[in-house]
C-alpha cells in the first residue's frame, strides 16, 4: 500500500518541517524581498527602493571593513581550530601520559557559554594586570598591551577566543574517526617498515577526508556565526576594527532598528554561506567517499 | 631495527611536551576564574600561595541579580527545545529513513539546508515573525526557531538506516503499527544517537546568547547567558571577583556535569558514529 506509506510519511514530516520553513526557508526569502524596501516606521510604511539599501551598502566603508575583517576571522579560524584539533585527537589516541587529563583540558571550553568565555578572557587580555600582559612582562619585559583595545591585536584577540573555543569539540570527531580506523591497516604498514610520520600521511589522513569535511562545514558556518564574544567585548570596536558580518546586522538591526539594510547585509551574508556550501559541495563529491 | 627500544625518542618527548603546554593554555582561563572567584577582590591580579579563601563572592554575585530566576528560565528553554526536538526530529528522520515516496530526497536537501543557514543568521527577520505572531519577550520565542533541527534529523535518519530491515518485519508480523515499530524497535536501537544529540543540544541551548539577547527584554525570560552579560556589563563594573564567581555559577551545572560524564560524553558522540 504505497499510498498509505505516503500519507504516513507525509504526517510524520509535516511539524518538522512547517517549524523548518517558518524559520528558515520563509525568514531567507523574506529577507531578500524586504531587503528591496525602505525600513517601516510608525508614520511610512515600506517603500520599494529597488537595490538602494545595496548601493548603500556599497558606499559605506565599515561595510567593506566588516566584510574583510570577517574573511580574516574565517580565514583564520577555520585552518587552526581544525589544525589544532588533529592534533589533539592524534594525542588523546596514542599512548601519551595522562591522555584522560589531556582529553578534559581540551573538550572543556566546549561546554563554556561563549559570554562566560568572554568574561574569562576579558581577564586575560586586561592591560597591564592581566594575565597575558603578567606573562609577557615576565618572560619578554613587554610593557603594558591594550590587547583588545587597539586595532592592531583586537582581531588577532577575537581569532584566539574562538579557535580556543572551537578546537576540542572538532576533536572529539576526529577522535571517533580515529578509534574507527581498523588496526590491521597499522599492522600492514608497520610490516612494511613505514615511519610514524608516513603512516599518518598515507594511511591516517586519507582515512579521516569524511571527518575533516564534515569538521570543515562546521568550521565555515562558525567563521561567521561565532560572534557571542566580539558582542559583550569589544562591540565591534574599537573603530571597527572587529565588526564582523553578523555583529554588524545586529548593531543595524537592532540598535539602529534600520532593518532595511540589515536585511541586505543578512542577504550578502547568505550568499556568501551559499555559495561555500556549493564549494564544498563540489569538492565533497570529486574527493570524498561518503555513504 | 637501529633504534633501542627502551629510551624514549626526542620527537616523543617533544610530543607530550607541546600536548601539555597546549592543555595548560586551554585550562588556564577557567583556572584564573576559579582564582578569582574564590579569593577576596585584592588577590585577583595577585598570586600567593597562601592568601585568604572565601565563597563570598559568590553570595554578592547571587544577591546582586536574578539568578534564581535566569536559572529557572534557562532550564526551562533547554528542557522544552530538547524535548520538542526529540519529537519532532524522531518522526521525520523516520520518514525520511524508511518510507520511500515522491520527492523526499528534494525534501531532504531542503531540510538540510538548516545545517547552513542556521536561525542565528536570520535574526531581524524571525523577530519580525515573532512579533506577527505576539511572542516577543517569552521562552517560547527563544526555542521555537530551534525544535525542527536538521542536524537532528540527519543523525537520526543515519541511525535508523542502519537498523536491519528484519527488525521491523518481525515486529510487523507480531502485530505493530508504524508508530509501534519506530517506538519499540528504532528508538530503542538509537539510544547512543539520542544521548550525543542531546548533550550537543543541551549545550548549545545553554549557551546560546545572541537569539535570546535579542528576543527577551526582561528578568522573567532572560536565559542565563543573557542575565550574566547584563550583570556584568551594567551592575558590576570590573569587579573582577565578583564578575569570575557569577560567571563560574552560570557555567557549573554543564562543567560538573561533564567532568563527572566525561568518558560518556565522548563515548557517546563516538558510539553514534558522528564521523
Amino acid at each position: 500500500m504505497p499510498s498509505r506509506t505516503t500519507l504516513h510519511a507525509w504526517l510524520m514530516l509535516t511539524p518538522a518541517l512547517v517549524l523548518l520553513i517558518g524559520f528558515t526557508h520563509y525568514p531567507a526569502v523574506a529577507t531578500l524581498w524586504h531587503s528591496f524596501f525602505t525600513t517601516p516606521r510608525a508614520n511610512r510604511p515600506a517603500r520599494y527602493i529597488g537595490v538602494e539599501n545595496y548601493t548603500a551598502l556599497a558606499d559605506d566603508p565599515v561595510f567593506w571593513q566588516a566584510l574583510w575583517n570577517n574573511l580574516i576571522y574565517a580565514g583564520a579560524t577555520i585552518p587552526l581550530s581544525i589544525g589544532l584539533a588533529l592534533a589533539m585527537a592524534v594525542w588523546v589516541n596514542g599512548k601519551l601520559q595522562g591522555r584522560t587529563a589531556l582529553r578534559i583540558a581540551y573538550f572543556t571550553p566546549t561546554v563554556l557559554p561563549m559570554i562566560a568565555v568572554a568574561n574569562l578572557w576579558l581577564f586575560f587580555y586586561t592591560p597591564d594586570y592581566g594575565l597575558l600582559d603578567q606573562i609577557t612582562r615576565a618572560l619578554f619585559g613587554w610593557g603594558p598591551t591594550n590587547w583588545i583595545g587597539q586595532q592592531e591585536t583586537a582581531l588577532g584577540a577575537m581569532i584566539v577566543i574562538a579557535v580556543w573555543k572551537e578546537a576540542g569539540f572538532f576533536m572529539i570527531f576526529y577522535l571517533a574517526a580515529l578509534q574507527a580506523i581498523p588496526p590491521n591497516l597499522y599492522e600492514a604498514a608497520a610490516i612494511e617498515g613505514a615511519s610514524r610520520a608516513r603512516v599518518f600521511l598515507r594511511v591516517t589522513l586519507p582515512l579521516l577526508g569524511p571527518t575533516t569535511l564534515f569538521i570543515a562545514v562546521n568550521a565555515v558556518i562558525n567563521g561567521f556565526r561565532l560572534v557571542d564574544h566580539i558582542i559583550v567585548m569589544t562591540r565591534g570596536g574599537p573603530d571597527n576594527a572587529t565588526a564582523l558580518l553578523l555583529t554588524m546586522i545586529y548593531d543595524l538591526g537592532f540598535r539602529f532598528w534600520d532593518t532595511a539594510t540589515a536585511a541586505a547585509l543578512t542577504v550578502v551574508l547568505l550568499v556568501i554561506l551559499a555559495a561555500t556550501a556549493a564549494l564544498q559541495f563540489a569538492f565533497a563529491a570529486k574527493r570524498v567517499h561518503y555513504r | 631495527m637501529t633504534q633501542a627500544p627502551a629510551l624514549p625518542r626526542l620527537g616523543t618527548i617533544l610530543e607530550t611536551t607541546a600536548a601539555w603546554l597546549l592543555a595548560l593554555v586551554w585550562v588556564a582561563p577557567l583556572l584564573y576564574a576559579v582564582w578569582a572567584a574564590i579569593h577576596p577582590t585584592g588577590y585577583a591580579t595577585r598570586f600567593e600561595l597562601f592568601a585568604p579563601l572565601t565563597l563570598s563572592n559568590f553570595a554578592a554575585a547571587w544577591e546582586a541579580a536574578p539568578f534564581a530566576r535566569y536559572f529557572l528560565n534557562t532550564f526551562a528553554l533547554v528542557t522544552m527545545v530538547l524535548v520538542a526536538q526529540f519529537v519532532l526530529c524522531t518522526l521525520a528522520a523516520f520518514a525520511f529513513a524508511r518510507a520511500a515516496f515522491w520527492g523526499s530526497g528534494i525534501l531532504f536537501g531542503l531540510v538540510l539546508v538548516q545545517l547552513m543557514i542556521m536561525p542565528d543568521i536570520l535574526l531581524v527577520e524571525n523577530y519580525r515573525t515573532m512579533r506577527a505572531l505576539g511572542l516577543v519577550d517569552t521562552i517560547l520565542s527563544i526555542g521555537l526557531p530551534y525544535m525542527a533541527s536538521a542536524f537532528g534529523i540527519f543523525l537520526l535518519r543515519q541511525t535508523f538506516k542502519q537498523v536491519p530491515k528484519e527488525l521491523e518485519e518481525a515486529a510487523r508480523v507480531e502485530g505493530c503499527g508504524t508508530l509501534g515499530i519506530l517506538l519499540r524497535v528504532y528508538v530503542p536501537l538509537a539510544k547512543p544517537t539520542y544521548l550525543a544529540y542531546g548533550l550537543t543540544s543541551v549545550s548549545y541551548h545553554w549557551n546560546n546568547f545572541l537569539w535570546p539577547l535579542v528576543i527577551t527584554n526582561s528578568v522573567e525570560t532572560r536565559p542565563l547567558t543573557v542575565g550574566l552579560s547584563v550583570f556584568a556589563s551594567t551592575d558590576q563594573g570590573i569587579d573582577w571577583a565578583i564578575i569570575s564567581a557569577a560567571t563560574l555559577m552560570t557555567s557549573a551545572p554543564l562543567l560538573l556535569g561533564f567532568l563527572l560524564f566525561q568518558r560518556q560524553f565522548v563515548q557517546s558522540f563516538m558510539r553514534a558514529g558522528i564521523k
